[in-house]
Formats: C-alpha cells, structure tokens, sequence
C-alpha cells in the first residue's frame, strides 16, 4: 500500500473522533463531509482511474435514496435498506454501464447527464410507489434525543466511507484498477491485448454508484423527506468533478482532500451569501478551472524560492 | 382530425425546437464544447423580449434585432476571455466550465428578476387561425416562420459568407483550416458568439409562447441535448430534422402514454440514439 492510501486511512480514522469535540452543527459538517468524501471517491473510480467524464453521482444518489427512502417507509429495517440500495445501485449501473461506456468523450458526458433527467422522470411519474413531485416522507426510527441521532447518522455515513476508501484502495492495487489505468491511456490498446474493456468498465461504473447509492439511502433516512429535485440534483454530479479536480484526478487522498476543502468552501459561501451561493460556486468554479487545473498541487509552482524549472 | 392537428403541433414546435438547438449544435460542432450556459442564454433573451416590450412598448419582432448583435459580443467576450483559456482541454474541464459560468449567469438572472413565472402577452393579442378543424394561435405561427427565417440565415452565413466557410472548414479539419491560414481563435470566437445570438433570438420567440423563468433554462437546455443527438451534430438541417422528430415524439408520446411521460420518453430516446446511432439522423459516421 502506498504512503498516499496510507494517510488517506489515517485521515477517515481521526473524522472518526469528530463526535467527542461536536456539537450537532459539527456532526452534520462531519456527516455531509463523508458524504462528499464518498462521492468523490466514487466518482474517481470511473473519472479519475478511467478516465469516462461521467456526470451520473446524481443519478445514483437519487436512486439509492429512492431504493433506500421507499424501504424504509415501508417498514424495513435500516440495515437492511442500506445495503440493498448499494446492491441496487450497482447492479443498475453496472447493466446501464455495458450500454453507456461504448459511448466516449462528449457523447458519454451527454448521456450519463441523461441519465439524471430519465431517473428523475421516472420517479417523479411513479406516484403510487415514491409520491412524485410531493416527495416522500421517511419515517422516523425510534429516537433517542437529538444529539444521538445526529452521532449515529454521522457513524453511519463514515462507515460507508470508509467501506468506501477499502474499495477504492483494493480497485487502484488490484487488476482491475491496472486495467482501468490502460483504459484510460489506449483503450483500443487495451482491448487489442485481450483486456475485457466492456467488462472492467462496467465494474467500475456500478463501484462507483454502488456506495453513491449507499449514500443516498443513508441521506434519505437521515433527512426523513426527500423529494425527485432534491436527490436528482445535477450538483450533485458536478460537485464531486470539482472535489477531484481540487485534489488532484486520480489520487484517493487527493479528491478526500479536495471533498473537505470544497465542503469548507461551500460552508463559508452559504453563511454569509445564501442569496448569491449558487453564483459565487459558479465563480469558484470557473476560478479554479482557470487558474488552478491541477488542484491544489499546481500551488507548488509558486514558491518563489527553490529550483528554477527548466522549461 | 386529432391527428392532424398533432402534426401541425409538432412541425410548428418543431421549427421552435431546431431554433433552440441549432446555436448550441453550431457550438458544440465546432468548438467542440458542450455550452451549458446556452439554457441561460435562452432566458436572458426571452427577458430581454419581456423588458423591451414592457418598459419601452417595443415589438418582439424588433427586438430581434436588438437581441442578436448584443448576445453576439456577449458571447465573443466570453469565449476570448474565459473559455479559450481551457479549449483544449478534456471534455470533463470545459463541461465543468461551462456549468460554472451557467450558475453564474442564472443565479443572477434569479437576484435579478426572481423566480417568479413571468408571461409576455401582445396587447391586443393575435388570436388564431384554424384551417377545417386544426387551430394554431397566430403568434406561435409567426414565431414559427421567424424560427425558419433565423435558421435560414444561419445556412446562408455558413454557406455563403466568407467566415461562414472558415467556420465549416475549422468544424470539418481543425488542422487543415489553421494550415489554409484561418485564424483559429478568431473563429472560435465568432461562432460561438453566433451560437449566443441564435440562444437570444430564440429566447426572444419563446418570450411568445412560454412563460419565463430562470428556472426553465435547464428544459431548453435538455431540448437542445436531444435535437442536437437525434439530427446529428453541427449541421442545420440536422437540427431542423431532430426538432420536428422530437415534437413530434413529443406529440405522439403524450396522446399515447400520457403528457407526463414525454420527458422521459424524449430523454430515453437520447441515450437509444447515443448507443445505437450517435452521428445522428442526418450525420456521416467518423465525422466528429
């Protein structure tokens, strides 16, 4: 294992302590943190390590939280919801995969940004099962106070998480993160040597929806409502773009990094311009993309001491 | 009679539809960028329809000729200063980019006007006109005929206009067009500026007939997406045929399934046409 995954591990383990200094405020910082960490994460699989421009976390965030939300309310346990809205997930995107991911470039982007659009379609013309556009109610789990339940959304989340940074880590040592690499550099390449492409690309797009979806069914217990524009936001597909593109595409440690920064951002920006929040992101978007499009890395060019660079 | 009047529906949403594509196809062929903001444009035109009419009594019609040359600069300024900077990036940068710029421009246009729904009505309105039992309302026909019109001259300006060739040539070899001494950025520039006033002027004919909202410019945007796959990327006919295609998908689907299920249906299609046929209705294969 790298030094990198190393500290990545390192870092979800001290979010773990989060609890033992927090208030609620800090709790639900902590549980949307994890939250973007997991998207982040997720998305690099077929973003960073495959290099697919996939604008489908949203779609998969919906689903899971629909999957997980339609359990819940109907009685089922929340260990069991959980995992069956990642199962689900996965075993969606991964079928839709095998179609989608023979689309590249910007064919793909368009079609996995479809996908949001379809999903949310879907769901909000299925009244009887997910009560359409009036969204649905979750109930509440038997309650044990309010900072309780806050800890324990909060441990749940980053429990997901860190399965999470597991599968991530376990994808970028094994085989099938070294095929992903080759997809991304010569995928015709990679098919000529007998890489089964369609298969390791569908692999990947259901790991990366599967914990997103786990997530999102996590969140719908979470927030007891969610409704078909919440879940099926198409920031929640650019979000995690703009994480890995902070952090550095590829590296795990880099878009968790990225997630926190951007999640700190964001705070700072709905604090004190709630009215303006969505045009300053644009901004800090298009700021970022501009000036910094290596992440955070490319601050290292502007010491004014050390080496000079040849050129 | 039923299916009459579905047809002349969707040929007069249709021509409306190729409208509100054809700047964002002309954009996406060319520069290869797929223009988020273009949603916004739309918009920002149909506001500005709203406010000339409202604030200075002036005619939609003629506010075609204020919106084009304005969206025009508008979008040559954002091409030279912003997005030449990344044009040679991977799709997922300029994709991002252009998202980032779309929040900027929508959120404004939410500060500003607020997200109230609002509606350009004619005083006296135009009423309609109907052919044995097919009724279509005269603005929407007009809108229709002017819809063609701007197309029109969108094929003239790339047919016939020296820069109009320069933009077909930099679409069909990048690397050839810079080689025949075109000047590459300048073109960029200047077809995507062109994309601009085509999203304004559309905006300006959508003022007519829907209601305005910041919010809507995402359901432009998403017409767009589809006319632009199923004609076929950066041609005018294409946008033409995929408008009239979708509308009519569009018609046919909501007297079958149901008007809810039209979306979801157009947006199905979408991704059947990506995989099965991703150059388009009218397109060449290998030509991207």
């Amino acid at each position: 294992m790298t030094r990198a995954n190393l500290i990545l591990l390192a870092l979800i383990a001290c979010i773990a302590a989060l609890p033992l200094f927090g208030e609620a405020y800090t709790l639900r910082l902590g549980t949307i943190a994890c939250m973007y960490a997991i998207m982040a994460l997720s998305w690099n699989v077929v973003g960073g390590f495959a290099g697919y421009p996939s604008f489908a976390t949203a779609a998969f965030f919906g689903l899971g939280a629909y999957i997980g939300g339609v359990l819940l309310a109907r009685g089922m346990p929340l260990t069991m919801a959980i995992p069956i809205a990642g199962i689900g997930s996965f075993l969606v995107a991964a079928l839709l995969g095998a179609a989608l991911l023979r689309l590249r470039g910007h064919y793909f982007a368009i079609a996995s940004l479809s996908l949001i659009e379809v999903f949310r379609e879907l769901v909000n013309n299925a009244t009887d099962l997910t009560g359409g556009g009036m969204g649905l109610n979750i109930p509440l789990a038997a309650s044990a106070g309010v900072m309780a339940d806050a800890t324990f959304f909060f441990y749940l989340m980053w429990g997901v998480l860190l399965v999470t940074a597991v599968m991530v880590i376990a994808v970028s040592m094994s085989k099938l993160g070294f095929g992903l690499s080759c997809i991304m550099q010569n995928e015709t390449a990679a098919n000529m040597v007998g890489l089964n492409t369609t298969l390791y690309k569908s692999v990947a797009f259901g790991l990366s929806a599967c914990f997103v979806g786990a997530a999102g069914g996590v969140y719908a217990a979470w927030v007891h409502y969610i409704d078909p524009s919440d879940v099926f936001d198409i920031l929640y597909s650019v979000k995690p773009i703009v994480m890995a593109l902070i952090g550095g595409l590829g590296s795990p440690l880099g878009v968790t990094i990225g997630a926190f920064v951007y999640l700190g951002l964001e705070e700072v920006v709905w604090r004190n311009y709630i009215q303006i929040h969505s045009g300053v992101l644009g901004v800090l978007i298009v700021l970022l993309l501009l000036f910094l499009p290596h992440g955070l890395t490319s601050l290292r060019g502007w010491r004014l001491w050390g080496r000079a660079k040849n050129v | 009679m039923l299916a009459a009047q579905i047809l002349i529906n969707a040929l007069v949403l249709g021509c409306l539809y190729a409208c509100i594509a054809i700047g964002f196809s002309l954009v996406w062929g060319v520069l290869n960028v797929i223009n988020l903001i273009h949603g916004s444009f739309i918009v920002l035109g149909a506001y500005l329809a709203w406010g000339l009419y409202q604030g200075l009594h002036i005619s939609p019609w003629y506010s075609l000729a204020v919106a084009a040359p304005l969206f025009f600069v508008f979008g040559y300024v954002i091409q030279r200063l912003i997005l030449n900077r990344v044009i040679t990036a991977p799709v997922l940068v300029t994709l991002t980019l252009t998202f980032g710029l779309d929040l900027i421009l929508n959120n404004a246009m939410i500060y500003y006007f607020k997200a109230d729904y609002r509606k350009l009505t004619l005083t006296p309105p135009m009423g309609s006109v109907s052919i044995f039992d097919v009724v279509v309302p005269v603005d929407r026909l007009i809108a229709t005929v002017a819809a063609l019109a701007l197309t029109f001259v969108l094929y003239l300006i790339l047919r016939r206009l020296r820069v109009g060739r320069a933009i077909v040539a930099v679409r069909l070899d990048r690397d050839a067009a810079v080689l025949m001494g075109v000047n590459v950025n300048s073109i960029y520039a200047i077809a995507f500026g062109l994309g601009a006033a085509l999203a304004g002027c559309a905006g300006v004919l959508m003022a007519l007939i829907f209601p305005i909202s910041p919010l809507t410019s995402t359901a432009y945007l998403g017409k767009a997406f589809v006319v632009c796959v199923l004609g076929g990327l950066g041609s005018v006919s294409g946008a033409l045929a995929g408008g009239i295609l979708l509308a009519l998908i569009e018609g046919v689907g909501s007297a079958m399934i149901g008007p809810a299920h039209a979306t979801t249906l157009s947006f199905v299609l979408l991704i059947v046409f990506l995989i099965l046929r991703p150059q388009g209705l009218l397109g060449r294969k290998g030509f991207e």
